[in-house]
């Protein structure tokens, strides 16, 4: 394993920001790190780019323990913050001399570097213009840029899309995937979904400071506690008695009804709505409309800490 | 070591590169101090300040009209500490009262008669009024004394054979410095680049702030570097920049306003050295002692402005009282004003530039060591 979280715990006075974590990520893995605002998702972070020293539990890079301040282990982290820590006042190369610098590149090897990133983020054309006259999407591009040049096997991206537009955002994921595809490891946090769904192999989820689920998308579907959702319009509503009914049919978990509008959720559509279909229809309602939904991460993040991802 | 000493070349190459990007700060950061050091430098004598006595504008009234009081008038019109102007009472009066003149002189009606008569016991002395601006007390007595020289010159004329009274003696005024002459600018320009040094190490320090706001410090401190290597390479860039800001500064000192180090070169560099790690190192502190950008801008700036004040900056320290010019002598800013003053006025030797220095970079270390003690390390 590249990254081992193990049981990383940190306390700011009385509050407990990271009560246990652990996980662990492998080579070209991409992990979603996912939790509501205040989960101990930006301590954890913290602890993971050495910035911060954990209570208790450890860091490990590559079976290394990591530590902070000048430890040469950091040489294999790379960090894209949530804002953009760009110079602004500088030139688009010299940010990335900059950085660089900060990792002791210096001459032909920094040069190169610098080639290859502004290649990877397509800002080559760009390189000799301040970051204030570029565009969201190119700064946060540059802001990864930044972080790449001295070629970290691991990877933080915290949030490394906000307020991007789609195409630019569309580059970003090219990036990522492309150094997924070259073997790095990567930790991504963000509140979108589409984003985990498209670029994360792995999903872990945490609240009030400790993990609640760790595993693939799929895993995560087949084993929350959530279900897919089928919803029927009629004309005229169905009486209890149909509902009960329609509540002990094998892999129905719950049945709403507001107004003329029923909502059923099942582990399994496919078996469900036919059999929901057939029972209204025996007791004489027409369904005028139907719909299903498919269950998401959306539905499992819900199910887990009772708040959307937008929410948080 | 070497990819340490790449990285603190890099922080100091990025903050040096910021502050000469900025040319509008950059300009203003040079030539605010020399603006207001010109205009404080012409205050206090200007470059020529150790040959040029400036005359005092007096108003003059004779509302007797008689050979006495017109003789009196022709002498103090003469009197090369005065520059005088005849005028009506009533003007004279208006002219103190509104700023225009320092003060007037009235030599009564009757003035012509009376005056003899009284040397002599044989009538009332006459009154000369003298009308003086409430902010300049010190020349009322100086006038005061220059009108009685001239009258009991005047009114005892007749009885020594024409000559009249005068002083037994005559003083020669000589100014005193180890340097060649002194020039009111060398004063203001020390206190100004001191004033305006300091400011730009707030800058520096707000700057330390808001990389914490913007994210900078976070990427920072994910670099493999140590706290000696970030906050060092602060201290490094700033006193360079401060270096940078003092040596225009004085460049303009000496090409356009005279002003010579008349004492030892290597002193004054020392001296500028030390007071730039100074600069730099409260800097430093602030940034680790303030709170919101605004906050600490203000309180900081406050601060400086107590210490340049109380550091003879604005004013020379010597027209302190006496308790505040002894009690001043802690302040770092009285030593780094007194330390540009010996080696640019006074002409002083290298040894005395020591003692300033070590002060200088004594408060330097104490800041460095409150700012290390009070830096936030895992904040963002």
């Amino acid at each position: 394993m590249h990254l081992v979280a193990d049981r990383l715990q940190k306390k700011f006075g009385a509050t407990t920001a990271v009560a246990e974590v652990s996980f662990a990520a492998a080579p070209g893995e991409v992990l979603g790190l996912l939790g509501p605002n205040g989960a101990g998702k930006s301590t954890t972070i913290s602890m993971l780019a050495g910035l911060m020293r954990p209570d208790g539990g450890r860091v490990h890079i590559d079976g290394v323990p990591l530590g902070t301040g000048a430890d040469p282990t950091k040489r294999r982290l790379g960090l894209v913050t949530q804002e953009i820590a760009l110079i602004d006042e500088l030139p688009a190369r010299m940010n990335l001399e900059f950085f660089g610098g900060l990792y002791g590149l210096a001459g032909r090897l920094l040069a190169g570097r610098i080639a290859a990133a502004l290649e990877l983020t397509s800002l080559g054309d760009r390189a000799g213009d301040a970051p204030k006259e570029f565009s969201g999407g190119m700064r946060r591009r540059l802001n990864i840029a930044c972080a790449l040049l001295h070629e970290p096997q691991i990877l933080l991206l915290d949030e490394p899309t906000v307020g991007v537009d789609p195409q630019s955002r569309n580059a970003i994921f090219d990036t990522i995937e492309a150094l997924a595809g070259a073997g790095r490891t990567m930790v991504y946090t963000t509140h979108y979904m589409e984003e985990v769904e498209r670029l994360c192999d792995r999903v872990v989820i945490i609240d009030h400071g400790r993990v609640l689920a760790d595993d693939t998308l799929t895993g995560l579907l087949a084993s929350a506690p959530v279900s897919n959702t089928l919803t029927l319009k009629y004309d005229v509503s169905p009486d209890g008695a149909a509902l009960e009914e329609i509540r002990n049919l094998p892999g129905v978990i719950r049945v709403d009804l507001a107004g003329p509008e029923l909502s059923v959720s099942a582990t399994d559509l496919g078996t469900a709505a036919p059999r929901v279909l057939e029972r209204l229809a025996a007791r004489g309602c027409s369904c005028q409309e139907l719909t299903s939904r498919r269950a998401n991460l959306e539905d499992v993040f819900l199910a887990l800490t009772g708040r959307t991802l937008r929410d948080t | 070591m070497r990819s340490t000493l790449t990285a603190l070349r890099a922080l100091v190459r990025k903050d040096v590169a910021i502050f000469l990007r900025d040319r509008r700060a950059l300009v203003v950061s040079v030539l605010t101090p020399i603006v207001v050091a010109a205009f404080f430098g012409s205050l206090f004598g200007g470059g020529g300040a150790g040959d040029n006595v400036s005359k005092v504008p007096v108003g003059v009234t004779d509302l007797d009209g008689s050979t006495l009081s017109r003789a009196v008038v022709e002498a103090l019109a003469h009197d090369e500490s005065l520059a005088t102007d005849l005028m009506p009472e009533g003007d004279a009066h208006q002219l103190v009262k509104t700023g225009k003149l320092r003060a007037a002189v009235v030599i009564p009606a009757g003035f012509g008669a009376a005056a003899p008569a009284a040397l002599l016991g044989r009538a009332e002395k006459p009154s000369i009024k003298l009308f003086y601006d409430p902010s300049q007390s010190v020349v009322r007595s100086v006038l005061a004394g220059i009108v009685t020289q001239h009258v009991m010159q005047e009114v005892t004329r007749p009885f020594t054979s024409g000559k009249g009274v005068s002083s037994p003696f005559t003083i020669a005024s000589q100014a005193v410095s180890t340097g060649p002459r002194y020039n009111g600018y060398a004063h203001s320009f020390a206190g100004m680049s001191v004033q305006f040094t300091l400011f730009m190490g707030i800058d520096a320090g707000v700057a330390l702030l808001l990389m914490r706001e913007t994210g900078m410090w976070r990427r920072l401190r994910a670099a493999p570097l140590s706290r000696g290597v970030l906050l060092g390479s602060r201290v490094a860039a700033t006193t360079l920049i401060a270096m940078l800001i003092l040596t225009v500064v004085y460049a303009a000192a000496i090409a356009v306003f005279g002003v010579r180090i008349a004492g030892s070169f290597a002193g004054f560099a020392m001296i500028a050295f030390a007071f730039a790690v100074l600069a730099a190192t409260t800097g430093l502190m602030i940034a680790a002692i303030g709170g919101t950008v605004a906050a600490t801008r203000g309180v900081a700036t406050f601060s400086i402005l107590i210490l340049v004040m109380l550091g003879g900056a604005w004013v020379p320290a010597f027209l302190f009282p006496e308790w505040l010019q002894n009690a001043s002598k802690i302040l770092p800013t009285r030593w780094a004003v007194d330390g540009f003053d010996a080696m640019t006025w006074r002409g002083l030797p290298l040894a005395s530039a020591f003692a300033p220095v070590a002060v200088l970079l004594a408060w330097s270390a104490l800041f460095a060591l409150i700012a290390v003690w009070r830096f936030d390390w895992e904040g963002d």
